[in-house]
């Protein structure tokens, strides 16, 4: 670490949106962090006072306020409820970026990042390698999850209940496809995203099934990186910055009308936080970012909204009821409530029955679950708590990091409630 | 600097993880909602229990440790500012409904409960508890008390303190003070009650208040009329308290904050519209519909160009809209917002809005008022830049010539916010010498070593 007045520098690109800010305090109304810890320092009115000060060289505990920072959901509750409409993902995500870059990226983050995640064949490589040792030390938790805990583990991952890695993941199911469109003439880019790929290929499977359905032609790349956001989350820009390259050169010269993700992270990753991160309209990749973000859609739109897709009338009554949870990157980011509700309903099988604070944060936050794993579960614990409010057999998403997040948390309940994504559901009706 | 020993017997009262000391912390408690400079507090202190706030303060009281208490920090006058060598006592630990009497219709709380949570939960029991602050989604019972804060149905339902039917509260030397009772009626003693309301933590710190209930309204009905000039719209006011008709809201935009809603929002407010009234009556059915429609009749003859009237819910709703994203519009125009509340009798209006569109033009300054006309409490709300250094002092100035205004027209500094720091200076124009003083002499010998919140309302 060197001087403050370097790190003011490193703040000055978000100085006018942190004055935007004039700390009426609403963002406590609707922080799920706040509402756990009622510590001014956990909120959005909170942070932007620590960034303020550290631009006007006022704190010196940098590290201090690194920490506060990235004590953040980033779910984005704050920014959609802000009266003066502040950008506060913006200015966060920026932010951490400029502390990362004072303070240092951590020796584990280093690995994970750049020696891992950066290089996508090798992370592939090293997490199919791990999915042939994962047995060792790991144990069953909970049958109607199919959840794991591992004591081995536990002072990496605590008391996890988690799923195990897929045995086959979905680029060795499908390593890649380009067809061409059927009866629908639409053709689409699929990016499963990492989770699905790695841990929920059932997902995936159940997209192709869905596009195969409606005779939409599908092109998926081998070798996909990762969307970035996990590395952007730490303030790991460089990382960032090379998965992008890396996506643009597998997408950028295939020819598809829309790109489709069945994760809500990765959708509002592509469509909101590349262009805002990615160096603005002089960069050598805009032109390529602006039409891949314009043509990024979450799935159950796609089927909505283009394909016209329905809730059908079931015969009598419904065999299974169905909650759903709105993932924050899904409604608050992109504004999409109600096409995966449509989409459950177009299953004659299920019943759709609303829980109370369906948008409410899951509280997996991705890297905000690995360090403030007691939060994360209070926060978890309130949305365990409204799902199994409305006696549903099964809760419904449209992003892979809230499903982990509740396998966990109904698991460590001995809850019996079923975890699917809402592309799941709908495929099981087109036997 | 507070020394170990204090911060450990701090530590001792509240456990290890409910005081705060580091300098990050501490950093996240020097402000509130007000347009002031921040100042760091020496520690943050978290009680979960009325006996937890009289030891801190006894602590403080015996090692001259300045007290300010922080619900939510919204305080728009800077009365949650600390001081440097001061502690914040933070409430949001203490925010239990402690009983909610349905029979006797009073509900008893901890100072931390939020507004809005509480009058939901009374709701619920069918019951009514009107104060409605701007704030209310995160502001706490006891800054609502301690700022004797208003809201929109001020008019018909009165403010905070027309609801406070009991305290307690611990004093300087952290004993357990009483006022008031769970009767409607108290004749018992020296009004506490009264004199704790709007004392802005300056006096005692309340560890429990009793609210008073009432039975929620059966019926309600809505409008919205649109002025071509000013004058014809808070002429209307003054002609609708005249014909002794009590609207529970009576809310005015003016022609900047109409464009400003308009341009945030697209509700279809018509651009060129100088004035527009927001009008609500309550009450029962029959009493709704009669008034409903005097009050109509008095809008078209003042002059009103449009009245549209609420058919259902759905319209209502739509009709409130401008006034609900009144305040969020005006904040997107500029980085920084002052929300003023000083406050006239309402048949003063029509002067007061005259003087702020004179202030306006005279400081070159953008000023969006809007607010409630009905009860004399308008918010002109001035946006600017605090960090152009020159445009502040020109809004410094604005500000002051507003408070003349107001005083010359037999107004107050301040209908809701409160007189904090912000205008504690001004004090001396509207109440008079003799009776600050009167208010020292009071303070001094409440707290002798001037350690509840000092520096607040009455200056040092």
């Amino acid at each position: 670490m060197s001087n403050l007045n370097e790190l003011s520098q490193l703040l000055k690109e978000i100085e006018d949106q942190l004055a935007d800010c004039m700390k009426c305090g609403m963002c406590q109304a609707v922080c799920p962090v706040f509402t756990e810890t009622g510590d001014e320092g956990d909120v959005a009115r909170g942070k932007i006072f620590l960034l303020e000060r550290l631009g006007d060289q006022l704190l010196h505990d940098a590290k201090g306020a690194k920490k506060r920072i990235e004590k953040c959901l980033l779910c984005g509750t704050c920014g959609a409820n802000c009266p003066s409409g502040v950008k506060i993902i913006e200015i966060f995500l920026k932010a951490r970026a400029a502390l990362t870059t004072y303070v240092g990226l951590s020796p584990v983050k280093q690995i994970i990042f750049r020696g891992m995640l950066k290089h996508p064949k090798r992370f592939t490589g090293l997490v199919d390698l791990a999915s042939k040792f994962q047995g060792l030390g790991i144990s069953k938790a909970n049958i109607d999850q199919g959840t794991c805990c591992s004591k081995m583990m536990s002072g990496l991952i605590g008391d996890r209940h988690f799923k195990p890695l897929a045995k086959k993941p979905l680029h060795k199911i499908c390593p890649e496809l380009d067809t061409a469109p059927g009866k629908s003439g639409i053709k689409v880019a699929f990016y499963p995203g990492c989770v699905v790929d790695k841990m929920n290929p059932e997902i995936g499977e159940a997209a192709l099934k869905v596009f195969a359905h409606h005779g939409v032609g599908v092109f998926m790349p081998a070798n996909q990186a990762c969307c970035g956001i996990p590395a952007l989350a730490s303030g790991d820009k460089q990382t960032f910055e090379n998965l992008l390259d890396h996506n643009i050169s597998r997408f950028s010269n295939a020819e598809f009308d829309y790109i489709i993700t069945p994760c809500a992270t990765c959708s509002s990753t592509i469509k909101e936080i590349w262009p805002m991160m990615a160096g603005g309209q002089d960069s050598k990749h805009y032109p390529a970012i602006k039409m891949l973000s314009e043509k990024t859609m979450d799935i159950s739109q796609f089927l909505v909204d283009v394909l016209k897709v329905t809730p059908v009338q079931g015969g009598g009554k419904a065999a299974k009821q169905v909650t759903y949870h709105d993932p924050c990157h899904l409604g608050k980011s992109l504004g999409v409530y109600s096409q995966p509700r449509t989409l459950v309903q177009a299953n004659p099988d299920c019943e759709l029955v609303e829980m109370n604070e369906a948008d409410y944060c899951c509280g997996n936050g991705g890297s905000f679950n690995l360090q403030n794993y007691d939060l994360s579960c209070e926060i978890g614990m309130r949305k365990r708590n409204n799902i199994v409010a409305t006696g549903a057999d099964i809760v419904a998403t449209s992003c892979p990091a809230c499903m982990m997040q509740m396998t966990d948390m109904l698991s460590q309940n001995n809850d019996t409630i079923r975890v699917k994504h809402v592309i799941e559901l709908y495929a099981d009706s087109m036997e | 600097m507070i020394s170990k020993t204090v911060i450990d017997e701090f530590k001792t009262i509240v456990g290890e993880n409910n005081v705060m000391t580091n300098e990050v912390d501490r950093q996240n408690y020097a402000y509130d909602a007000a347009v002031l400079e921040p100042v760091i507090p020496a520690a943050v202190v978290r009680p979960s229990a009325g006996e937890e706030i009289g030891r801190i303060v006894k602590i403080c009281n015996d090692n001259l440790i300045p007290v300010t208490v922080r619900g939510a920090g919204t305080n728009l006058t800077g009365g949650t500012i600390p001081l440097e060598d001061g502690i914040v006592l933070l409430t949001n630990r203490m925010n239990k409904v402690l009983e909610l009497n349905e029979e006797d219709m009073y509900v008893r709380v901890e100072p931390g409960v939020v507004t809005a949570k509480l009058a939901a939960q009374v709701a619920a029991k069918g019951l009514f508890y009107p104060p409605d602050p701007g704030s209310q989604a995160v502001s706490t019972i006891a800054g609502n008390v301690a700022e004797n804060a208003g809201g929109l149905r001020g008019l018909k339902y009165g403010v905070t303190k027309d609801y406070v039917m009991g305290i307690e509260f611990y004093n300087a030397e952290g004993n357990l003070v009483t006022g008031g009772s769970k009767t409607v009626k108290c004749a018992t003693g020296y009004n506490l009650t009264g004199l704790m309301t709007a004392s802005e933590g300056t006096l005692g710190i309340f560890s429990e208040i009793t609210l008073k209930l009432v039975p929620p309204p059966k019926a309600s009905k809505a409008m919205m009329a649109i002025y071509d000039s000013v004058e014809a719209a808070t002429e209307t006011v003054a002609a609708i308290i005249a014909a002794k008709i009590v609207p529970c809201t009576l809310e005015f935009l003016d022609n900047f904050t109409i464009n400003a809603v308009e341009d945030f929002s697209k509700v279809g407010l018509p651009r060129d519209a100088k004035a527009l009234l927001l009008i609500e009556v309550d009450g029962h059915p029959a009493e709704v519909e009669e008034d409903a429609q005097r009050v109509e009749d008095i809008c078209k003859d003042r002059g009103a160009g449009r009245i549209q009237v609420a058919q259902n819910e759905a319209e209502k709703t739509k009709i409130w809209e401008a006034r609900r994203t009144a305040l969020t519009a005006l904040a997107r125009l500029k980085p920084t917002l002052i929300l003023e509340d000083a406050t006239v009798p309402r048949s003063k209006i029509p002067a007061m809005v005259a003087g702020i569109e004179v202030l306006a033009k005279k400081y070159d300054i953008p000023i969006g008022t809007f607010g409630h006309a009905g009860d004399g409490n308008l918010h002109p709300t001035i946006l600017t830049d605090k960090r152009d250094k020159a445009e502040i002092h020109k809004v410094e100035q604005c500000v002051s010539d507003l408070f003349d205004i107001a005083l010359k027209l037999d107004g107050t500094l301040s209908g809701e916010h409160g007189i904090g720091i912000a205008k504690a200076g001004f004090m001396v124009n509207e109440v008079g010498q003799s009776s600050i003083d009167f208010s020292r002499t009071m303070k001094k010998s409440i707290d002798p070593n001037s350690i509840l919140n000092p520096g607040k309302i009455i200056g040092r």
